[in-house]
């Protein structure tokens, strides 16, 4: 066991790519806790893919030894913590268990939105923040701006933040005595009943559920009866141990240390990230602070384009679940794309993510229909129902109302290009709200916009607008009733339900003429005329038809051709069978996610 | 059972001649231009090759294909003619064709022919338009066409055909049309009439991949149309989706090849089907020679036609005539796909008595996609054939 006071947790919040995975690499190092020989790059993003997008998605947790200036060795317990704003819970949970943090800043790029949103939560949860520069190494380095931007957002002098390079190690053991002087003991009490937070969890084939935890107050001892105060399950504490980083079980974790735990839990949602552990037999009156269900966002339905796989997508489905506690999903079956599921996400890169791992790792391949949001739909007797898919939509004379979500919007940009990001927040129905002044060159703007026009094609348009300067972060904003209406799209007279979208009245003429027309260019010519409308209710709104093919067909065939046309006709087979067969007509997949491009066009 | 069908007992065989005085930017067949110093020796393969083969005969048809037959010497041609005729035999009355450019032939040539056995030929005519020949790197102008199908009919050739070439891009409607009086003009016993098709790896596809344009679909579609309408009130009948005849002038080593019969083939890059088996040459000139020449098989590949495969590939060949195919296991599994019954309502198949038509023969690869996905009916046995009942 440690005393308290030599102990010191803490998180590294930074923005993508500003060398947060290095600077632990390098800290790991410092510390010993892995040899420089053993060293691959970025030890703690162990999935493929954050590996691939240089992205954290599950926290991992590591504790190092470090001997400080004053002789004294000290447990330094790193909490990484997720970099996208989807996966803000469990940001908020990692910073929970800390009493630092440290902010991590690219010399060149400066603050982030995303950076600034996390950086705001730690504020919030009474963390000490420590700022540092990084890569001071890079030719385009300013770190003389950057301190500015960040003395303007934090307060304090921009000469006291420190300055390092991850990647060739400069300023890392200064950076690691702030940390020793600068972030405070754990403050727990070692007498009180058991109180540990789970700030993570993930599924282990062979061990089941193993959480991290950090102890608040109280002793946590192996083999321990506890209670999960949230759900009311009680568990055996079978294993708890540390992370060197590799597990070493131990015998107890103390207030204010930061470990794992294993009880046998076969079932990840079973133990949820925020819960609070305690004793069984003597528990704490009051859990710790902050729990809550992660609510899913953005729903999209995703579809096996061979109607045999459904079977293989629901199990690919099960086993990310595993995994991931956030993801949820029900079955829907469409009579365009046949059986599926509809899947919820936390937010758009969540989204990403699991449909590129059920491609990648579960080679399947998938047909997702555009993204949609929540809605709330109001029925006349005054009953709410929340509706997920556009199909789901009552007729707007069976409704009295539909309350669509919001977010608030933070987007830091440099200040020449104000103009159009108010202009693209404006076509998105957004509200334009604060702006304030990082710097002479930095603005932040705030504003309120319904989820549904920024969950595709906001972030590339604002990228583009601002020749990729500017970033944006978000967070629920409540709901609020709008003028909403569904478009159908009618394939040769036949709704099709997959290509149903809700979208604001005003805007309805608009998509529904973006979509004909997409979709016109996207399916190929046919046996016979195919049109293709957009309706409201029963009232069209758009036309377009793509006309029948008239020539397909072989010029020669002779005696020498016979095996090569049929090889070359076979070949052509095979492209079709990407091909959905939608009543009578062959609609390709790029088809179904047409409406998502629908907005490049503006 | 149909007359056309009737040719699947006939002996056919093709004879690739690879040689031309220029290749043509839109052609991928097997062909070299600039090896005439290697006539002679190819045509000594050629029969080494034939007497190589078992011997199966009498035959009922031979086709010279190519490349450019008619730039070979006649002396050449008659003389692999007659390796042809000492090892399978020639049935009387047999069709020996082959395939000629305008600018090679003269009355001389064709009577010379003639006195070889020939009694049918082909002429790449392909335009009547002086643009579009020079678009399509043809060596010969319209006038020439006219003299030498006059020239094989002086010389008593017995039945000549001509082939044309439509929606080439510098072709207009009033270009075509003409084309088309031309021909009826000259007043050949046969007329093939295909779409420009912008094959991989020609001169043709790598101007098209450099910007210049493609033939056209509707275009092309409006001008077989056109095509259809004018040979039909000039007295030919449609008997393929390419082909058009005089009552009795189909070329029956064709009709032997949709009928699912069987031909011999002999040279680089030439495709044979017998006994049940799909096989090929070598396609490269040097490589044949070396095989052949070495006293082995010059065969490249082989993909035997057995059971259910046997069905669909009677489809295949079959579907391209306007006679179609007689019912059977594959017509009745194609009429009850949804394929099948979309391609029904679309009007592009019907059956016409007891035999399955494309009425549509511009979307014939639409049937032939469905054709080829199709699976045996349950508890389908294969009807015992007069080959493997002993």
């Amino acid at each position: 066991m440690t005393t308290q006071a030599r102990i010191r947790n803490f998180s590294i919040i930074a923005h993508i790519d500003h060398g947060k995975s290095t600077l632990a690499d390098r800290l790991l190092e410092r510390t010993g806790a892995v040899s420089e020989r053993d060293m691959r790059e970025q030890v703690l993003d162990t999935m493929d893919l954050e590996r691939e997008r240089g992205i954290t998605i599950k926290a991992q947790t590591v504790r190092l030894l470090h001997v400080g200036e004053d002789g004294g060795e000290y447990v330094l317990n790193l909490i990484d913590t997720p970099g996208h704003v989807d996966f803000s819970y469990e940001v908020s949970r990692s910073l929970a268990a800390c009493e630092g943090a440290l902010l991590l800043i690219d010399a060149a790029q400066g603050v982030q939105a995303q950076t600034l949103a996390n950086a705001y939560l730690a504020i919030d949860a009474g963390l000490e923040v420590i700022p540092a520069i990084n890569k001071i190494d890079l030719v385009a380095a300013d770190p003389e701006r950057v301190a500015g931007e960040i003395g303007n957002i934090l307060g304090g002098s921009p000469d006291d933040i420190v300055r390092i390079s991850a990647k060739t190690g400069v300023g890392v053991d200064e950076l690691l005595q702030r940390l020793v002087e600068q972030v405070p003991p754990p403050a727990g009490d070692p007498k009180a009943p058991l109180r540990a937070l789970v700030f993570d969890s993930y599924y282990d084939a062979y061990r089941g559920v193993v959480c991290y935890i950090r102890v608040v107050d109280g002793r946590l001892a192996s083999g321990q009866r506890i209670r999960l105060m949230a759900t009311g399950e009680s568990h055996d504490a079978s294993e708890i141990g540390v992370l060197t980083p590799s597990a070493k079980p131990v015998a107890d974790l103390e207030a204010g240390e930061v470990g794992y735990l294993i009880t046998g839990v076969k079932e990840i949602d079973r133990i949820k990230v925020g819960d609070t552990l305690t004793d069984a037999i003597r528990p704490a009156t009051d859990p710790l602070p902050g729990y809550s269900e992660p609510k899913p966002m953005v729903f999209s339905g995703l579809f096996p384009t061979d109607g045999d796989d459904f079977e293989r997508l629901r199990e690919a489905l099960e086993k990310l679940r595993l995994n991931d506690a956030s993801l949820v999903y029900e079955p829907e079956s469409s009579r365009a794309l046949g059986f599926g599921f509809r899947c919820g996400f936390l937010g758009l890169l969540h989204m990403e993510i699991v449909r590129e791992r059920l491609e990648r790792e579960y080679d399947l391949d998938l047909v997702a229909t555009a993204p949609s949001v929540a809605y709330r739909v109001t029925m006349p007797n005054g009953s709410v129902r929340e509706i997920k898919s556009p199909q789901d939509l009552p007729d707007s004379g069976s409704l009295a109302g539909v309350a669509e979500p919001y977010v608030k919007i933070m987007i830091l940009s440099p200040t020449e290009f104000v103009g159009p990001i108010m202009e693209l927040v404006t076509i998105h129905r957004g509200e334009i709200g604060n702006m304030s002044y990082l710097g002479p060159e930095r603005v932040e703007l705030d504003c309120e916009i319904p989820l549904a026009e920024i969950v595709f094609g906001f972030f590339d348009q604002l990228k583009s607008r601002t020749r990729g300067y500017a970033s944006l972060d978000y967070e629920p904003a409540g709901y609020r009733e709008a003028d909403l209406v569904k478009v159908d799209i009618l394939l040769n007279g036949q709704p099709v339900d997959a290509f149903s979208a809700i979208v604001h009245k005003d805007k309805a003429q608009e998509y529904g003429k973006s979509m004909t027309t997409r979709l016109r260019s996207l399916i190929p010519r046919q046996l016979f005329d195919v049109p293709i409308q957009a309706a409201i209710g029963g009232r069209m709104i758009s036309r377009e038809t793509v006309k029948a093919k008239r020539k397909d067909v072989i010029a020669k065939c002779y005696g020498g051709d016979v095996t090569r046309k049929k090889k070359l006709l076979q070949k052509q087979k095979e492209g079709k069978k990407r091909m959905k067969m939608v009543g009578s007509v062959e609609v390709p997949q790029e088809a179904f996610v047409a409406a998502l491009r629908v907005d490049d066009d503006q | 059972m149909s007359s056309v069908d009737t040719h699947v007992d006939a002996r056919s065989a093709y004879v690739h001649i690879p040689f031309c005085s220029l290749v043509c930017p839109y052609c991928d067949f097997a062909v070299v231009a600039g090896a005439d110093h290697m006539i002679d020796r190819y045509a000594d393969a050629l029969a080494s090759e034939i007497r190589m083969s078992p011997t199966w005969g009498p035959l009922d048809s031979v086709y010279f294909g190519g490349g450019t037959p008619s730039h070979v010497p006649p002396s050449v041609l008659g003389r692999i003619l007659s390796t042809l005729e000492s090892h399978h035999g020639l049935r009387a009355g047999a069709e020996i064709s082959l395939e000629a450019n305008p600018e090679d032939f003269s009355e001389d040539r064709a009577v010379e022919l003639s006195r070889y056995g020939f009694n049918r030929v082909s002429f790449g005519a392909q335009s009547f338009d002086g643009a579009v020949l020079e678009a399509l790197g043809r060596r010969h102008g319209p006038e020439q066409i006219m003299t030498s199908v006059a020239a094989a009919r002086s010389a008593g050739m017995p039945s000549v055909s001509v082939d044309l070439i439509f929606g080439t891009p510098l072709e207009t409607d009033q270009s075509w049309d003409q084309s088309l009086q031309k021909v009826i003009e000259a007043s050949p016993d046969h007329v093939s009439c295909y779409a420009l098709t912008v094959e991989p790896g020609t001169p043709l596809n790598r101007a098209v991949i450099a910007g210049a344009s493609a033939p056209d679909p509707d275009v092309q579609a409006d001008r077989y149309e056109m095509a259809e309408a004018s040979l039909e009130v000039a007295g030919y009948h449609r008997y393929e989706v390419s082909n058009w005849c005089r009552p009795g002038h189909e070329c029956r080593y064709n009709l032997t090849v949709w009928a699912q019969g069987q031909y011999e083939a002999y040279g680089n890059g030439a495709h044979r089907f017998k006994d049940g088996v799909r096989s090929r040459n070598l396609r490269r000139l040097d490589a044949y020679l070396s095989e052949v020449e070495a006293g082995r098989s010059p065969i490249a590949g082989a993909e035997p036609v057995t059971g259910w495969d046997t069905e669909i590939d009677r489809l295949f060949v079959g579907l391209r005539r306007s006679a179609g195919v007689s019912d059977g296991p594959g017509v009745q599994s194609l009429i009850g796909s949804p394929e099948g019954r979309l391609l029904h309502e679309a009007g592009v198949i019907e059956m016409s008595g007891d035999r399955l038509v494309v009425r549509r023969p511009l979307l014939t690869d639409e049937v032939h996609r469905a054709v080829l996905g199709l699976e045996a009916p349950p508890g389908w046995v294969e009807r015992p054939t007069a080959d493997n009942v002993c």
